[in-house]
């Protein structure tokens, strides 16, 4: 690690990494081409950091657990009942929703790439995105549950989804116990990011 | 192609190892990373198939080795060299040199909110009807493209059930490769765990992909 740092240290006088400095280079090649422009870097930056994220997924899941026409709609045509609460566009264009149930827990990967719902879930962890998840998930997906402490109960059925194509999966976790009459609002803060991917359940009214 | 990017049923790669309440970002060149690819994906000269297949050819030594955000950057870089916008020398020495492509569009801010709200829908319409229908047992082709294709190796030359039948997409392996989106119907085939992985398998698991018509023949 001394040596490493030291024989970087001793070739550049900034404190960028390589990485940092080859991105830097890039943006600063292209935007002096005129082919990109950094405002649009940082308005997308902006959108990704701050505005779009996985309470977006939770307000879908709230109000399908609140209201089942709207549950219904989800399950019929997940696009257009995303799309009604305002939430579009890139790596959400073709929406479906899968929804757990006592005997079944759904689970959602993709082994090629990193595909994954931005629109509802906003951008993926790293996880998600790594080789230990992509690999392990559809040959072992209980031992990938027990990396995130969820043990189902024997006689669940595991359905792994691996998004090959252009669909994204959003899963639908089970409503918990205990929350009858709870607003929306209130429910919505009980699902988390990872409880839409399928490596958790909803949290529970106590815990909330 | 079975290239690196094929991860499913692998070993050895350890632990998911989830971070808690993970930021968005761990670096402040990881989002100019996201900002740049995004931007030079919209001037409009290659599609997202080309672009998932400019990542999974990167050696596989790089590929893993490296983070979702380098391993975007380095797809970005043979991209932009592909299609005439940077040399090799420009990239070496950091400095922009003569023209190259000029580009169809430049992503500006003010574009930036409409560009992410519109995505890039892949839905095409088909006039054929479906080969397949809910129910149908099928067999996915043992196929093994040099190029870009969607149907993951652990897949292949596998029987499954036919679950949902959707509308045509834009089929990765031509696109990826300019040689036009030749829509086909997309279905959700679901295999048993055992027909995948064996008779050891889990046998309360099932896993299902979304695969275009032509990597299916009936069962």
């Amino acid at each position: 690690m001394h040596d490493d740092h030291d024989h970087d240290g001793h070739h550049h006088d900034n404190h960028l990494d390589p990485t940092a400095a080859r991105v830097k280079a890039l943006e600063t090649i292209l935007t002096r081409k005129g082919l990109i422009d950094p405002a649009a870097i940082d308005a997308i930056v902006d959108i990704y950091e701050n505005r779009i994220g996985p309470r977006n997924g939770a307000k879908v899941v709230a109000k399908a657990w609140d209201d089942q026409a709207y549950a219904d709609w989800l399950k019929r045509d997940a696009t257009a009942a995303i799309a009604s609460l305002g939430f579009t566009g890139r790596q959400g264009e073709h929406m479906r929703a899968v929804f757990n149930a006592p005997d079944t827990h759904n689970l959602v990967v993709c082994t090629l790439c990193s595909c994954y719902p931005w629109s509802v879930l906003g951008l993926p962890p790293v996880w998600y995105k790594s080789p230990p998840y992509r690999s392990k998930a559809v040959i072992d997906p209980r031992g990938v549950l027990a990396e995130f402490g969820l043990a189902l109960p024997d006689g669940t059925n595991i359905r792994v989804w691996d998004s090959t194509a252009e669909l994204r999966y959003l899963v639908v976790p089970m409503r918990p116990a205990g929350t009858t009459g709870w607003s929306e609002e209130r429910l919505a803060d009980l699902v988390t990011r990872d409880s839409m991917i399928g490596t958790a359940l909803a949290r529970e009214p106590e815990t909330a | 192609m079975n290239g690196a990017q094929d991860l499913g049923g692998q070993m050895g790669f350890g632990p998911v190892a989830p971070e808690k309440d993970e930021p968005y970002f761990h670096a402040e060149w990881e989002k100019r990373a996201l900002g740049v690819t995004l931007c030079a994906g919209a001037m409009g000269h290659w599609n997202i198939d080309e672009s998932r297949h400019a990542r999974e050819t990167l050696h596989p030594a790089d590929y893993y080795s490296s983070s979702y955000y380098e391993i975007w950057i380095k797809a970005l870089e043979k991209l932009l060299v592909r299609h005439g916008f940077v040399t090799g020398g420009e990239l070496a020495s950091g400095e922009a040199g003569s023209d190259g492509t000029t580009p169809r569009r430049v992503l500006k801010a003010a574009d930036v909110p409409a560009m992410l709200a519109r995505g890039g829908p892949c839905e095409r319409e088909i006039q054929a009807a479906p080969r397949f229908a809910a129910g149908d047992r099928v067999r996915t082709r043992n196929m093994n493209p040099a190029g870009h294709t969607r149907l993951p190796r652990y897949t292949r030359g596998r029987v499954g059930v036919v679950e949902t039948v959707h509308e045509g997409f834009v089929f990765p392996d031509t696109n990826a490769h300019g040689k036009g989106e030749d829509p086909q119907r997309v279905y959700t085939v679901v295999f048993d765990g055992r027909e995948i992985w064996g008779a050891d398998a889990d046998p309360s698991l099932t896993v299902s992909i979304d695969a275009w018509e032509s990597y299916l023949e009936p069962a």
